[in-house]
């Protein structure tokens, strides 16, 4: 066991977003703080390596973000998509600061992108990081470091010790040696537990075995559970994360946005019996993306087929792995691996019941759907005729889980009602606390900045 | 070209056209966009589009260790310098200078320094000023042909490259819009004016952004000195040496000034940079072209300070042997970039205007 020194005033377990925020917002308040990442420093940075924008909400035109979007239309977003299972007062807090984070942001090396291709319009109310989630992270450590933040890569917290409502000391491994430190403020900002698949076994039952990764291998919620073993007050329900549905030949880990496909609403999705089992032309991006890997969880092996017919191809857009490709759908169904008489059938009855589609159009909900089969699909629904025919596999891909540690609105944790008096929460470890279901793109960094600044600043003031 | 640096391109660009995260960099990827699979043609515009800032890489969550392991520059970078290869006049000499650039430059400079000392001291030419050593036709006879044939090899060359990335009949306007991305460099300055992530990991900086203008500008002032010079030879009978206050020495000074300390930094920058984010295998190419212009400036000031002693034949046998062999590698050397840049800048601009109608 290793002593550090000199000791930090202020520990930061994780090395995302939120954790960035939560050190340069200390550090600025004038504390020695000390960041602990598990990964090592090419894949520092959590999920938000992977992230690409910021909702943010704003009263008139701000840096890259058009119009205006107000508190009560962001909140009304956020509780369709929750399904009102949200914490409105911690919800309109995360809101509210948004608008003062923009800026902050860039003040802090942060840079958006003007406009974007390829991505329905959310110019008015997401900000894009130039470069994405790991050109912001790189801003935030450049920006950390200058003002003096210590940085240990490849640091994997085991244990923080709470006795008497504080954390005491907290013990880490690095180079193969077991390390204590004994910070006067700690803040949590190290993720959920989505990389730890027996965890997520344990949720959602054996299937989950079969999901794919989405992120960072790094977030195992090791903090997380330490912490809830130790009564720390849990958030959310184990079952719940951001979902989607992904390319089936995606990395197991680490996949990131290129492993979305945007295929669906053009298609016919079966499972592996070659049987359709949802309406693919429900809605629209975003909603129908967060969806789906729910649906394809719920079939058997957890895996979904798209098919689709070459004028569909360049309809959405490209794809990180080539389609699958045939010139009838009984070769398609065999290089897939599903029965090809079922697989043909489904298509005969789908096409079958197409209409009149002269009214198809992309990129809206054109009401071009199908009458009488089950399930229907109510828009852009054209026959699967024109060879050759494409196919994907789906498979759910994980972004985050959802349970996690409650915060206040001061982002510190408690044990039972008595708040633990050094113990702070930021990022995807509390993200639970406002999304109790459902996701709203650019939210996770929205919670991440704002309470990571909030911690920040609370374990700041309680060091000095 | 070489098939396993096309395919690796392929490879890339079609990991980076699922993601579009570095959509706002620079150039490159909105033209990457633009397309959903991608010819040879294509990717050699894109690597020739490509002024390796390495914003991209630094920003990209898919390097190595990940197992897509993305490096865009150097895969950009090894295509670009193939396609070099390939669309140089004569082909073997692009070849040569691109193995071994450092020992070529510095033969070619010797090897004519040495020739023009042997003419000077066979021949006393009875002018004045450099006349006095070496007689203005001489030069001329030196110099014109080596000058000529770049272009000559240099215009084939870039009709080979038009027609390999399928650009179409050239317009007044795509020229303007290739020379305006040009002057300015606007694909090193990040997309959000912080410049780029050349030498120092992904730290912003505007060191090689400033470094390269310094270098083109000092060489496009200096050029013009020459050719200032050149018309008042001919029309206006004023013969050199020219005053400190006249067009072709404030021209010169100038630009050599500027080539100079330019070059020095761009070779700084380089040394700082990682080499695993450019062509594999050019590094002494590209460090023995820098090295060549740095020397065409700085000798060029030393005769200008030496000019009035003894000194001054020698400086001016290294200086116009340094000017000679720069012109002849021109078409060979990485100072080939510059053309095949502006190329691709044009074509770029064709693409546009064609999209945009």
């Amino acid at each position: 066991m290793t002593l550090a020194s000199p000791q930090p005033d202020i520990a930061v377990i994780g090395g995302g977003n939120a954790a960035l925020c939560a050190a340069i917002t200390a550090a600025e308040a004038g504390a020695r703080v000390l960041i602990l990442e598990a990964a090592p420093k090419p894949y520092r940075g959590g999920n938000s390596r992977h992230t690409r924008n910021f909702r943010c909400m704003h009263r008139g035109p701000l840096g890259p973000l058009t119009d205006s979007y107000t508190e009560e239309e962001y909140l009304a977003d956020l509780m369709k998509v929750t399904g009102g299972k949200t914490d409105e007062g911690l919800a309109r807090l995360a809101i509210r600061s948004s608008e003062e984070c923009l800026p902050w942001m860039e003040a802090h090396g942060v840079r958006f992108q003007p406009s974007l291709s390829g991505t329905l319009s959310l110019a008015r109310t997401n900000a894009f990081f130039l470069g994405g989630g790991k050109g912001l992270v790189n801003a935030y450590y450049r920006t950390a470091e200058a003002l003096g933040v210590q940085v240990e890569y490849e640091a994997a917290v085991t244990h923080l010790e709470i006795h008497d409502d504080r954390v005491t000391h907290i013990d880490y491994t690095q180079n193969g040696e077991t390390r204590r430190i004994s910070p006067k403020s700690v803040v949590v900002a190290s993720g959920g537990f989505q990389a730890d698949t027996d965890w997520l076994a344990r949720a959602w039952g054996p299937a989950a075995k079969n999901f794919l990764i989405r992120g960072t291998p790094y977030n195992r919620g090791v903090v997380l559970a330490d912490l809830l073993e130790q009564k720390v007050e849990q958030v959310g329900d184990p079952t719940q994360c951001h979902a989607v549905a992904i390319d089936g030949r995606a990395p197991k880990f680490d996949g990131g946005i290129v492993t979305r496909l945007d295929c669906v609403p053009f298609s016919i999705v079966v499972n592996k019996n070659g049987e359709r089992f949802y309406d693919e032309g429900e809605d629209v991006w975003p909603k129908r993306y967060a969806i789906w890997g729910r649906l394809v969880a719920a079939q058997p092996d957890q895996v979904g087929y798209v098919i689709i017919d070459a004028k569909s191809l360049e309809l959405f857009m490209p794809s990180v792995f080539p389609p699958i490709k045939a010139d009838t759908l009984e070769d398609l169904a065999t290089k897939m691996g599903l029965p090809p008489a079922v697989l043909a059938e489904t298509v005969a009855e789908f096409n079958a019941a197409c209409g009149d589609t002269s009214g198809f159009h992309p990129t809206e909900l054109d009401g071009v759907s199908t009458t009488g089969i089950t399930p229907p699909k109510t828009n852009w629904a054209r026959p699967i005729t024109e060879p050759p025919f494409y196919g994907y596999s789906l498979r759910t891909g994980v972004t985050f889980t959802y349970l996690g540690l409650k915060v206040d609105e001061r982002a510190q944790c408690s044990i039972g009602n008595r708040p633990v008096s050094n113990l702070w929460a930021a990022g995807e470890t509390m993200a639970g606390s406002i999304l109790g279901q459902g996701y709203l793109a650019g939210f996770g960094m929205t919670i991440g900045t704002v309470f990571g600044r909030i911690a920040g600043k609370e374990a700041a003031a309680h060091a000095n | 070209m070489q098939t396993e640096f096309l395919e690796e391109a392929r490879r890339q660009a079609e990991i980076c056209n699922a993601c579009r995260y570095c959509e706002g960099y620079c150039s490159v990827f909105p033209a990457l966009h633009a397309e959903r699979a991608f010819s040879d043609g294509d990717l050699t515009q894109l690597a020739n589009l490509c002024h390796n800032c390495r914003g991209c890489y630094y920003a990209c969550q898919y390097t190595a260790p990940h197992e897509f392991a993305l490096n865009l520059p150097q895969a950009l970078a090894n295509v670009r310098q193939d396609s070099w290869e390939e669309f140089a006049f004569p082909r073997a000499a692009g070849q040569a200078f691109q193995k071994s650039g450092l020992r070529i430059a510095l033969a070619t400079v010797l090897g004519f320094a040495l020739l023009i000392w042997a003419m000077l001291s066979l021949a006393s030419a009875g002018g004045e000023g450099f006349y006095a050593v070496l007689a203005h036709n001489t030069m001329v006879a030196i110099f014109l042909p080596a000058f000529l044939f770049p272009l000559l090899s240099l215009a084939i060359s870039l009709r080979r490259y038009w027609r390999a990335v399928g650009a179409g009949p050239l317009r007044f306007s795509d020229l303007r819009g290739g020379f305006a991305a040009a002057a300015n460099m606007r694909n090193l300055n990040g997309g959000h004016g912080d410049g780029c992530n050349f030498e120092d990991e992904d730290r912003f900086s505007q060191g090689r952004r400033f470094a390269h203008q310094a270098v083109m500008y000092g060489f496009l002032l200096c050029f013009a000195a020459t050719s200032v010079a050149t018309l008042m030879h001919y029309l206006l009978d004023l013969r050199a040496p020219y005053p400190l206050w006249s067009l072709p020495k404030l021209l010169g000074l100038s630009g050599g000034l500027l080539l100079t300390l330019g070059c020095i930094e761009m070779i700084r920058l380089k040394l700082r940079a990682d080499p695993e984010l450019g062509a594999s295998g050019a590094t002494s190419g590209e460090f023995g072209f820098v090295a060549l212009l740095g020397f065409v400036g700085l000798s060029g000031l030393a005769l200008y300070g030496l000019g009035q002693t003894p000194l001054m034949p020698a400086m001016l046998a290294l200086h116009l042997g340094a000017v000679l062999a720069f012109f002849l590698l021109t078409p060979f050397s990485k100072m080939a970039h510059g053309f095949y840049r502006l190329a691709a800048l044009t074509a770029d601009a064709q693409k546009k205007r064609e999209v945009a109608r």
